[in-house]
């Protein structure tokens, strides 16, 4: 074998060789060890018994998991449900023809998204305030709301959606702007000639045309709520907040691995979560290859 | 006001007839910059509330009122919180923490997944198959699956409360290799590479000397999602350091809550510090970096 051909044949494993090594041991190793964790009850790491099965019979009936599953699959679905049609509109709005400063305005409805969650909690956790934030004071302001309104104490969850609203809407926007303007013009074009009105041409010309784009916006956006952390934690300072109504299925194995030192169960956890991620991404592949057919 | 001729990248779409267009389009800027100020207003608040005393915290929404140039009172505000944060608080060690962690993650991970991508992508070898599958099969794993047996694995390797434990685990992301491999196989053209191979540039040097090079929009997109991911990270550094010293400025930053809770000036100057240095960044990279986010969904 000539060195140019010995060469050739090492040199892909030396490239790839960095990024194997270190997905063996930090991904692919843990991944595996997670289902043999998720058998056991440990005690901090090292210390461990097996449960077999225990850990999911114990999930299964554990009211603090299906409250934090329940929190989590509702802020998902209100997060989800108020973000994809806000962005669509926004970057349609955005994407409208004469319109100037397009630039701009795209870089400022996107800049909250570079901002750290743990950051955006520390900012709403004061805007949130009872009669002294922000948010109750402009609401005041613009409509006689109440000042004591109480974000932070009652109503945990709109506030966890609103600051998480502020943050995607320009993120989601930028994806549907850019499939925008990959719908081919001619097509649209031709349905104004054919006599399309603007709103049968957005269902008909648009909306196939930004489907890929539209259901991978929102499948990201399910993926990204449903390991919501950060924003609870700071906001509620560690704990669930009032009647649990903040915990979240992540904050749920945050607590049981590392508070508790359980690291069997908090990984039974991540599995029932992973289970009902597969599950989304499986509906997505169903409805994004369900336009291609149509 | 006369009508502006479409500009070059809307020249495809034609001119809307006219009447019922221009109401429309006054609408959309409405609306557009409605938007705009919604996402502005708590930056503004935030950097208003950080100069602001205590005294004059809550007396008004963003600026204390009073005499000076606009009704606003410019001599009440001070710099006191910043002040108080560098000299009682260790957030000049988070900062320096923060800028290590990130930088070392983001150069380090650029370049594993660059290298990757482009073997994957332009690079014939037995095993490509098998590989280029695990990487796709791995952008589907949720991270919080791995946070339990990563942590075992951190501790068995003597990893804990290290920042070898926090840069190590983020340097191989699989999405980042998936990305440079889209990036290669759309901008580094094969002919490029074999006359390459002619003038007997080895595989792994014609990585650093053409393949580098044509995909540096990727690399500057990839550095700065990175950067902010390791920047951003809340959850690892809060498993794994234990130090205070160690504490890059997000978890410094939340504790910090604990101790000033009253505070408020104080722990939004400490929200801006944390914030200024990324969005220095972002804007400086920004065109590649929302193109780069946005190639792997629209080809894909």
């Amino acid at each position: 074998m000539t060195a140019a051909a010995l060469r050739a044949r090492v040199a892909p494993w030396i490239l790839l060789g960095p990024f194997l090594a270190l997905f063996a041991v930090f991904t692919a190793y843990p991944l595996v060890t997670s289902i043999w964790l998720s058998t056991r009850q440990t005690f901090g790491p090292g210390y461990s018994r097996s449960v077999g099965l225990g850990n999911f019979a114990q999930l299964l009936s554990d009211p603090l998991f299906w409250t934090a599953l329940r929190n989590t699959a509702v802020y998902t679905f209100g997060c989800v449900c108020i973000q994809i049609p806000l962005s669509l509109m926004l970057a349609l709005v955005l994407n409208r023809p004469g319109l100037r400063m397009r630039a701009p305005l795209r870089l400022i409805l996107f800049s909250p998204a570079m901002v750290g969650v743990v950051f955006v909690g520390m900012i709403f956790s004061v805007i949130f305030e009872k009669r002294t934030g922000l948010l109750n004071q402009l609401l005041h302001g613009a409509f006689g709301w109440d000042l004591d309104f109480p974000w932070l104490e009652s109503y945990v969850m709109p506030a966890l959606i609103i600051a998480t609203l502020w943050q995607y809407v320009g993120f989601s926007m930028v994806y549907f702007l850019a499939a925008l303007q990959n719908v081919p013009a001619d097509l649209t074009e031709a349905a104004r000639m054919d006599g399309a009105g603007p709103f049968r041409r957005f269902l008909h010309v648009v909306v196939p045309a930004i489907r890929p784009v539209g259901t991978f916006v929102v499948l990201l956006s399910i993926i990204g709520s449903f390991q919501i952390f950060e924003l609870p934690y700071i906001l509620m300072n560690g704990l669930g907040g009032p009647d649990n109504r903040a915990l979240t299925l992540v904050m749920y194995l945050y607590q049981t691995g590392f508070q508790t030192g359980d690291l069997g169960y908090a990984s039974a956890i991540g599995w029932a979560m992973a289970l009902v991620l597969a599950a989304c991404a499986v509906i997505q592949r169903v409805v994004s290859s369900g336009g291609e057919n149509a | 006001m006369t009508p502006r001729p479409p500009r070059a990248p809307h020249s495809r779409h034609p001119p809307h007839p006219p009447g019922s267009s221009r109401l429309g389009l006054w609408l959309c800027y409405a609306v557009a910059f409605a938007a705009a100020g919604l996402a502005l207003i708590p930056f503004v608040w935030l950097v208003c509330a950080s100069l602001k005393s205590p005294a004059d915290f809550f007396t008004s929404a963003f600026l204390p009122l009073g005499e000076g140039w606009l009704g606003i009172a410019w001599d009440r505000l001070t710099l006191d919180n910043y002040r108080t944060l560098f000299s009682d608080s260790s957030i000049a060690r988070g900062l320096l923490n923060s800028v290590l962690i990130s930088s070392v993650t983001a150069l380090l991970a650029t370049l594993a997944c660059a290298m990757g991508g482009y073997a994957l992508a332009r690079l014939e070898f037995a095993g490509r198959r098998a590989v280029s599958w695990l990487v796709m099969a791995a952008l589907i794993i949720p991270p919080p699956l791995l946070v339990a047996p990563g942590f075992e694995v951190l501790y068995r390797l003597g990893l804990l409360d290290t920042f070898m434990g926090l840069i190590l685990p983020a340097i191989g992301p699989a999405f980042g290799v998936f990305l440079f491999r889209q990036a290669t196989l759309s901008s580094v053209p094969k002919e490029v590479l074999e006359a390459a191979k002619m003038d007997s540039c080895g595989e792994v040097s014609a990585f650093f000397r053409i393949v580098l090079p044509l995909v540096q929009p990727m690399v500057a997109a990839f550095l700065m999602i990175t950067f902010l991911a390791a920047w951003n990270n809340f959850l690892s550094p809060q498993i794994v350091m234990q130090t205070p010293g160690r504490f890059p400025l997000s978890v410094m930053i939340a504790q910090l809550k604990n101790v000033y809770y009253q505070d408020y000036g104080l722990l939004m100057a400490g929200t801006l510090v944390s914030i200024a240095p990324v969005a220095g960044l972002f804007l400086l990279l920004q065109k590649d970096f929302v193109a780069g986010l946005t190639s792997g969904a629209l080809k894909g």
